[in-house]
């Protein structure tokens, strides 16, 4: 798959350190596969203890259909490592968080699943948090972000994540294709456990 | 040479290959499996046919879904029942030794590697679990990995990796009666925020950390990423070799003496630069609390809740009034005195043989309160056992405490031990997040002294008062 450039409007979610335990909370992560996460998403932000929405939520809302760009405070996705975090926001419908700082280990579980994370200054922030449902572009490619009024900022991206997300590279296939680098490593490693002895 | 931090080094004798214009591929030298980050790794292993390429360097344990009642029941929850049958699956499948519920080797993925003597200093070690920094504690680089990450090594024993900047947290002096590792770290992550260490590496450095035990450090790793480092560690010395020394997979003869000189050139060179510094006195430590939903939001036990009305940064106010509110807590009151109604000794930061005796010595002739619920859950069936042969397991019983089988339990609420909405507990886990517990439930973090003192009080409590 290929990451597209994105033109959509923005749900603004203005809290800092937004952890995974919030974004899926850990009674979802029984699951042996990917299926059927979205349901957690946000779960105990997004619905009252007897299953119906709260009202105030911003995924609740109205307006929030379609839009395929969240907008966090800082340090978003700090916390658990769990995957399934990035694979339910993927699953509804979100394919880029904007905000000012990630967490290291979110940041690069958003990457290997076709979900953008995207760090603006914070101005550009600023502007962001303050224009809910305003329509803006991000062009990967360009690594720029078009704010609703109009002024591009550019943000920051590993250019081997960059690669991958544009042309669909698979990390993993690329990680075997070094085969023999790692064979010829092993032939030299010193000191190890056997844990199979 | 320019003189390297002992990450440099670790890093430095672990890359198999570096290609312009894309991360360093890492060898991985131990790999550490559970039930709830891995199934969809087997997977993708299974879809692209592919093999577990070092299954000698793999080790697999169930503990996140693990129930802590007795290993004669029957698991009641089917989801989780099934969760864990695949595990058992996914290790016959592709020959991955497991310590599964049956084994006496069995516990949380981050006490068992230490207690078998799989972590050593100088590895790479990775768990698709954020707190595999507790590694760090023996000089190892050990991290946290999503479960894409997972297949990657289960298929190459490698990585794709940038390196970190070091960032030396020092703490000097000597901890005053009542005041442990847990609250050293708690303190930490309060002064720089769990934000504050995003990018980095912890090196703990110090006259502290190099009287502090080998569990005493790995209680300081572990919450290295409530700091947002994506590790943390300490470099090696005798308290580590001694640690290490006679254990099941520790080197032995000419192998132990190969190792013992690789590991002592570990440590940090004199002149290697770090990317940021910070100093903490020990001595001027009090036993911390939190009184907030991250663990960034801690107070010393006498001080008082903060209040928004000081804070100038609109997102930072609104999200303490956001973390009180959940709390139910008034802004510049004392939480010490606040009723709880639970009381949680485990977790992978604090239910080794040493915390269960700090708790213990707490409880020993006192009563648990009867308004208060207290679970004590060793860390690892070894864990219990040693716990056993001391008689602690009787202490906790007489005292009203519920002392269980091994696993993560009350820490994430997987297994069904968790609060019910409202409850409060004070917890020696490491995550105070909103619901982390059980939905709706609130969590003071505080160190195995604070949790015990509070559990014979139903307050939270300064441990300083019954000793």
């Amino acid at each position: 798959m290929k990451f597209e450039k994105i033109e959509s409007k923005i749900a603004v979610l203005p809290v800092d350190n937004i952890d995974t335990d919030q974004i899926i909370p850990a009674r979802y992560l029984k699951s042996i596969s990917k299926d059927g996460l979205g349901e957690g998403l946000f779960r105990d932000w997004r619905l009252n203890s007897d299953g119906t929405p709260k009202a105030d939520f911003v995924l609740n809302k109205p307006e929030a259909k379609g839009a395929e760009i969240l907008v966090t405070g800082d340090n978003f996705g700090c916390g658990s490592s769990r995957e399934h975090a990035p694979w339910a926001l993927v699953q509804s419908g979100i394919r880029a968080v904007i905000s000012t700082s990630f967490a290291d280990i979110f940041k690069g579980n958003a990457l290997k699943n076709q979900l953008l994370p995207v760090v603006v200054p914070a101005d550009a922030h600023a502007e962001l948090l303050k224009s809910p449902w305003a329509v803006v572009k991000i062009d990967l490619s360009a690594q720029t972000v078009t704010l609703p009024s109009g002024r591009l900022v550019e943000f920051p991206i590993d250019s081997f994540a960059k690669q991958c997300l544009l042309e669909g590279v698979d990390e993993l296939g690329y990680m075997l294709q070094q085969d023999a680098a790692i064979a010829a490593f092993e032939a030299k490693r010193v000191g190890s456990v056997d844990t199979l002895r | 040479m320019k003189p390297r931090t002992i990450v440099e080094k670790i890093w430095d004798s672990h890359v198999v290959a570096e290609k312009p214009g894309a991360p360093a591929l890492l060898y991985i030298d131990l790999h550490l499996t559970h039930e709830v980050t891995s199934p969809q790794a087997f997977s993708t292993l299974r879809e692209r046919g592919l093999k577990v390429r070092r299954p000698d360097l793999t080790i697999g344990t169930m503990d996140h879904s693990t129930p802590t009642t007795s290993r004669d029941l029957p698991m009641l929850d089917p989801i989780g029942k099934a969760q864990l049958d695949q595990m058992t699956q996914n290790c016959k499948d592709f020959g991955i030794r497991l310590y599964d519920l049956k084994t006496t080797k069995q516990g949380i993925v981050h006490v068992i590697g230490p207690e078998q003597g799989l972590t050593q200093p100088g590895m790479t070690i990775v768990c698709g679990d954020s707190h595999t920094a507790t590694h760090g504690a023996f000089g190892a680089l050990a991290f946290g990995i999503g479960t894409s990450q997972v297949g990657h090594v289960f298929a190459t024993q490698c990585l794709l990796q940038t390196p970190s900047k070091s960032y030396a947290i020092r703490v000097e002096g000597a901890l005053k009666p009542g005041v442990s590792a847990k609250d050293i770290i708690l303190a930490v992550i309060a002064r720089i925020g769990i934000g504050g260490g995003t990018g980095t590496v912890f090196e703990y450095l110090g006259s502290t950390i190099r009287s502090l035990s080998m569990e005493e450090r790995m209680t300081i790793c572990n919450m290295s990423i409530e700091g947002g480092a994506r590790a943390g560690l300490v470099a090696p010395d005798d308290t580590t070799y001694q640690y290490i020394s006679g254990r099941e997979f520790a080197p032995k003869g000419a192998d132990w003496d190969a190792a013992l000189a690789r590991w002592k050139q570990l440590p940090t060179d004199q002149g290697a630069q770090y990317a940021k510094e910070l100093t903490l006195d020990a001595g001027a430590l009090e036993p911390m609390v939190t009184f907030g939903t991250n663990p960034g939001m801690g107070i010393p036990i006498s001080g008082a809740i903060p209040d928004p009305a000081s804070v100038s940064d609109p997102i930072e106010k609104s999200d303490l009034i956001k973390a009180l509110k959940y709390m139910d807590l008034e802004p510049g009151k004392l939480l010490q005195g606040h009723k709880i109604d639970v009381v949680f000794v485990g977790s992978c930061t604090n239910s080794r043989i040493s915390d269960l005796r700090a708790a213990a010595s707490v409880m020993k002739g006192r009563k648990v309160n009867p308004k208060v619920r207290m679970l004590v859950v060793p860390g690892s069936m070894q864990v219990k056992k040693q716990a056993e042969a001391e008689g602690l397991d009787k202490i906790f019983r007489d005292a009203g405490a519920d002392f269980r089988e091994a696993g993560c339990s009350m820490c994430l609420a997987m297994n069904g031990d968790q609060l019910e909405p409202g409850e409060y507990s004070v917890s020696t886990s490491n995550r105070n997040f909103e619901g982390r517990q059980g939905k709706g439930g609130r969590t003071f973090l505080a160190s195995p002294l604070t949790a015990a003192a509070s559990a014979v009080t139903g307050m939270v409590t300064d441990v300083r008062t019954l000793l």
